[in-house]
Formats: structure tokens, sequence, C-alpha cells
């Protein structure tokens, strides 16, 4: 019933995943590592990569190519992906090719909340930059982790008030009109399974119309303290 | 009615009814009647069933077996959805939430015994009853238009086949033949819903039929995301589209559906395509059951309860209360508050204070979406607004995209919180 994403826009997207593997362009990455590392900026939200990085909104990225989808332990990723790495899709410059260029018409249900990169050249820079944490695990870069998740000075007594689950279930039910409770993500964001700190960092920046949403300024508004803390609680455990 | 899943739910929610200890004593467990299954009803009778886990027994009514929405009724016009991904299955609702899901149409309302009367002839006992029966037109509103003039002047504005056949009358259109639209006077359900259609049907004529025109008679001097949509008129469809408001005599037309032509305050208009959508009422059935004063049915603003009957709710449309604007996202906003107040009153489960809120997107063009929206709170008169924004004129492609993207992930939203 939903109108998101049609099966033959599926075939198409791994078709021509499946074929393009034989053209000379797409499975040259000749990508900028720098211009990479910018591009990045905008995965960094979610993602981390780098010596300290951890799962965060979305799994740590080390290591990641030649890892096989939804293998790294710990992190609770969508049917789909799962679906995918248990039917042996290993991540290569031309699968996260393909899943970067397009993410909802590669796996339907992912709840990575990102509308995808046209641009061929600048998926091939952001793939040279992650694959430099990648070449081999152990060889990962000793600085400090490039996606340090801001916390925008958020009072630490506001992240450490425990959430009420059943007032956030309540609540949580202005979100669920947008925002779906199985936690997949066609064209808003998946906000399910998040760390609670992630959560909340994310509300408050909203609040404070630090980050550009006029809906979820307008939501998040008139959110408490510890209304934004029982929602926390309640959507990080909900499958 | 489905006796044998009323038994089967009756003896396994019967644990967690006895805990949740009803207030609604010495007859089993409390029932809930819901009418009309749309954005209101379908969420109250979800919300009502999955949260009160079996310990409410919960009937909708509801006369169609497919419940094709009314949003994006307009994109399906434009070519930007396939009729059938409009239509949605009760299915779940049964089999997942175990509710009594009645294909009848109710048809009387006994506030007194607390029962309702189905066309087939059958009675539902209540003792909550939630009335959710969206939109009905007022008889006589566009003189020369009735009910029987459906089908040469659709109106379109219900969902399910009178889109299809507006769209397909618009197809027909001659070549540089003239679509007019007769806008409805406020209040009506969803305020930008008659101006996305102009854009809706723009489109699809600038592909099919580019030399066509489009004649708006609006007897509203403003209407909703106004700049909005001018600015994407200019835009997308300049030259096409024209608007008679009140100052030209937009309020004093007349149609005459079997010569094709509109009046517009004594001028006639010979049109190929008419698209004619009346002033509006509560649905039928929420004047039958005497809780509407005048159009609609008011309500108090903490739990949408009538204001003659503290055991009706009305959900919606239907509705009268305060400055919630009529749209399918504030049904389903009303209907989670009614449900936890309903729910409250009836098992003794926890009541939050009431939220309210609604956002509308709207589709000018290929990727070109726009948004209106806000917070609403209860107030000791009405449901009153507490915050609101909406689109901007001059905004980059990147985002109107963006926010047409938005627009798809709401309906998958809604209507996965709606059928489950």
């Amino acid at each position: 019933m939903s109108p998101a994403v049609r099966p033959a826009a599926v075939a198409a997207a791994l078709g021509a995943l499946l074929l393009g593997s034989g053209g000379a362009h797409a499975a040259d990455p000749v990508g900028d590592v720098d211009r990479g590392e910018e591009i990045w900026q905008e995965c960094s939200a979610c993602h981390q990569i780098g010596a300290e990085a951890t799962d965060w909104v979305g799994p740590h990225l080390n290591g990641l190519f030649g890892r096989r989808a939804a293998a790294h332990d710990g992190f609770a990723y969508s049917d789909g992906l799962t679906r995918m790495g248990a039917d042996g899709l290993v991540w290569t410059f031309e699968t996260l090719d393909a899943y970067i260029e397009s993410p909802l018409a590669f796996a339907s249900d992912t709840r990575m909340a990102y509308p995808g990169l046209e641009d061929a050249q600048e998926r091939a820079d952001l793939l040279a930059f992650l694959r430099t944490y990648s070449a081999s695990p152990q060889d990962i870069p000793e600085a400090p982790r490039t996606a340090n998740p801001t916390d925008h000075g958020l009072d630490p007594a506001i992240l450490a008030l425990q959430g009420d689950p059943e007032y956030g279930e309540y609540l949580s039910s202005e979100c669920t009109t947008c925002h779906q409770a199985d936690g997949s993500a066609q064209g808003i964001p998946s906000i399910t399974q998040w760390p609670e700190d992630a959560f909340v960092i994310a509300m408050h920046a909203y609040k404070r119309k630090l980050r550009p949403h006029p809906v979820m300024q307008m939501i998040a508004g008139r959110l408490n303290d510890e209304e934004i803390a029982a929602l926390a609680a309640y959507f990080a455990t909900l499958e | 009615m489905s006796l044998n899943r009323r038994h089967f739910i009756g003896a396994s929610a019967a644990v967690s009814a006895s805990l949740a200890a009803p207030r609604v004593l010495g007859q089993g467990r409390p029932r809930v009647v819901v009418i009309g299954g749309g954005s209101g009803g379908a969420t109250a009778a979800r919300y009502i069933a999955k949260d009160s886990d079996g310990a409410i027994d919960v009937t909708l009514i509801e006369p169609q077996r497919t419940y094709y929405t009314c949003y994006f009724s307009n994109l399906y016009i434009g070519g930007f959805q396939d009729y059938d991904d409009l239509g949605h299955s009760y299915a779940r609702l049964a089999s997942d939430y175990g509710i009594n899901v009645v294909h009848d149409t109710a048809t009387g309302v006994d506030r007194d015994a607390k029962t309702v009367t189905t066309a087939s002839g059958e009675t539902f006992p209540y003792d909550k009853l939630v009335l959710s029966p969206g939109i009905d037109f007022v008889d006589g509103a566009v003189p020369g238009w009735s009910l029987a003039a459906q089908d040469a002047m659709p109106h379109a504005y219900k969902g399910g086949t009178q889109a299809a056949l507006l769209k397909a009358q618009i197809e027909a259109m001659p070549e540089g033949g003239l679509y007019a639209m007769v806008a409805p006077p406020n209040p009506y359900r969803c305020p930008p819903g008659p101006y996305e259609r102009v854009s809706m049907v723009a489109h699809l004529l600038t592909q099919v039929n580019p030399t066509a025109k489009i004649l708006i008679v609006d007897p509203k001097e403003n209407f909703s995301k106004q700049a909005l949509f001018e600015e994407g008129w200019q835009k997308h469809y300049s030259g096409m589209i024209s608007r008679i408001g009140p100052d030209f005599g937009g309020d004093i037309v007349e149609v005459n559906p079997a010569e094709m032509t509109v009046s517009i305050d004594g001028v006639v208009e010979t049109v190929d395509a008419c698209n004619v959508i009346p002033a509006q009422k509560a649905g039928r059935i929420a004047e039958i059951a005497g809780v509407t004063d005048g159009r609609w049915a008011p309500v108090e603003p903490t739990a949408m309860r009538s204001t003659m009957d503290e055991n009706v709710h009305v959900l919606g449309d239907a509705s009268q209360q305060g400055d919630m604007p009529k749209s399918g996202f504030s049904a389903n906003s009303q209907a989670k508050v009614a449900a936890m107040a309903i729910r409250g009153e009836l098992t003794g489960s926890r009541v939050f204070p009431a939220r309210y809120s609604n956002t509308c997107w709207s589709l000018i063009a290929t990727d070109d979406g726009v948004k209106v929206g806000a917070n609403y709170e209860p107030t000791d008169e009405k449901i009153a607004s507490t915050g609101s924004f909406i689109s901007q004129t001059g905004e980059d492609a990147a985002l109107r995209r963006q926010t047409y993207e938005e627009s798809l992930g709401w309906y998958a939203g809604i209507t996965a919180d709606m059928f489950g």
C-alpha cells in the first residue's frame, strides 16, 4: 500500500548493480579522499569512523569493505539488510556505490534515513575516504575520530534524565503519524532504536533551532526535558 | 458480527481485563463502537484495541471494504500516484488487533439506550461511541448541483471512484478546452485541497492538453497557502489558471450539469469538465445522533467529547473544535487523544494532557512540495493553536523536492498508523 518504493525500482537498482560491475567506470574507484572527508561530514551525524568509533545511530564504519552486510554484532539492522547479508551481500565498492546512490531503492526498509548521493564522482570520493579505514582493519589511523558527534553543549543533567517509557509511549503517538513505528524509513527518517543520548541531543537541537526543519522545530519546541527523555526511552527499545 | 471471534477474544482478554479494573462493571468487557473507518475512526479503533490489550471490545462500523484516502487523490489525478495505492484494507485491524470490523452503514444512534443500529438491522450496544463520519455536502449549496449530478460534475472530495471519474473527464476534454472548479466556502475538509487539485489538473493538462484552461470560481477572498500556490502556478503553468473571487462574483455561482455550463454572477460559461466542491457539513450520522449544532458537532477541547453527550466523541472533519483545520492529519491526532481518554475512563489507564498537531503537504508540480503545520492545545473554550509554520516562497528546488519526498513518507506513516 505504501507509495514509496515499487518493486520495479528495486529491480532496476539491482539490475544496474549487477550489470554495472562489468563497466570500466563503475568499478574504478578514483575518488579523492579529501573531498570524501568533506562529504563524510553529512554521514557523521549518524556514523562514526576511526580509532575510537563506536556504534551510534548507525553502525561504526571501520573495516566496512569486505564485510558482509548487517554482519557487525551488536547493531540492530533492518530486516531487509539482515536478509540481504544472509543472502551473501558483501560491501564492496560496487555494492556500497549502489546503496549510497539510493538507499531505499537498494534496501526498501533500511533505517538509514539518507536520500542518496546522485553524483557518481561524489560517491567515489566518499568511498575512497571510507576505504582508508578499511584497507586493513587493524590499520586504523590513530588520529582522533572524525565523527566526533556534537552534543551542542547540552547540559549533562538533561542527558542524565531517566525517561518514563509509558509517558513516552503516549507522546510517541504524535510522532508515528509520520515516523513509522516499525522503524522503516520512506522519505521520513526512522527514529526507533537510537541510543537515548543521540535522540535527546537531536530533539534539543531542534528545540533550540540548531537543526533546521520546521515540523521538527515545532514538535520539539513544546516538549520539555522530561518529555524528550520519555520519548528517547520509549523509542530506544521499540522493535 | 463474528460471534466466534468475539468469544475467542473475550476469553483471552479476561485476565488483563480483570487486572485493569474496568470502571464499567457487571457487564463484561466495556464496549466501544466506532462509526467511520477513516483517519479518525480507524486510528481510534486501532489505538483503543492496541493499548487496552483486549480489555475493551472494539467494533468499527464502515460500509466500504477498501478505504480510499481522499488525501493523495489529487496526486493520482496529476499522475504521481496509482489509484490502487490509495486503497487500504481493514484486514489487519480485525486479524492483528481483534477489532470487530463490520462492513455496514450506521443508520441510527439511540443515545439513551446507548445503541447503534445499521442498515442491515443489527444493533450494537456501546459504553462509549466514537463518531468519525467525515463530511457530507450541504443541500442546495451550489444551485443546480445535487448528488444526482455528481457523475456529470464530480466533487471528487471523498476519495474513491469520484477522483477516477474526474480524471477521465479531464483527459477527455477537447483540445484547448475549459476545466472549471467551483471551490467551497469555509470551513471545509483539507483547506489547501482544492488548490493542490488545480495544480495537479494543470500538471496533467500540460502533458495531454497544453492549450486547455483552468477556471476557479471561488466564494472566498483568500485561501490556504495562497502565495505559495500562486507563485507555483506562475512558475509552472503560466497563463493556464485564472481565479474569480467574490469581488467578481465568485460567490454568486450556479451550475447546469445537463448543459455543462457554469453561471458566474449571471455570466454563463460553457465548460468541458467541471469539479463542484460544495459547502460541507458533518457526516449525516452525527446529525442523526443529535450531536450537531448547525452544520458541525461541537466538542470539548480536552478529549473531543461531544458537548451534548459525555459518552460520545466526535473526531475529524465532522467536529467543531476550534483552530484545527479539517484534515486527515488532524483527525488522526484527535483520535489518539480521544482513545487515551476513553481507555482511561473504561479501564483506569493513565491519562496524559491532550496535545494535538497538524501538518498538510501539497504538491504544486513535479518535485515542488510545500507544507503548512501547527501545534494545538486545549484552552477553556476551544482547541487553540500554539505555534505554526509554513513553507516560504522562493525556496530552492532541493528543499521543495525534500518536502515532497517527506509527504510520501507521511502518507506511508499515517496509513500504517491507521490500519496497522
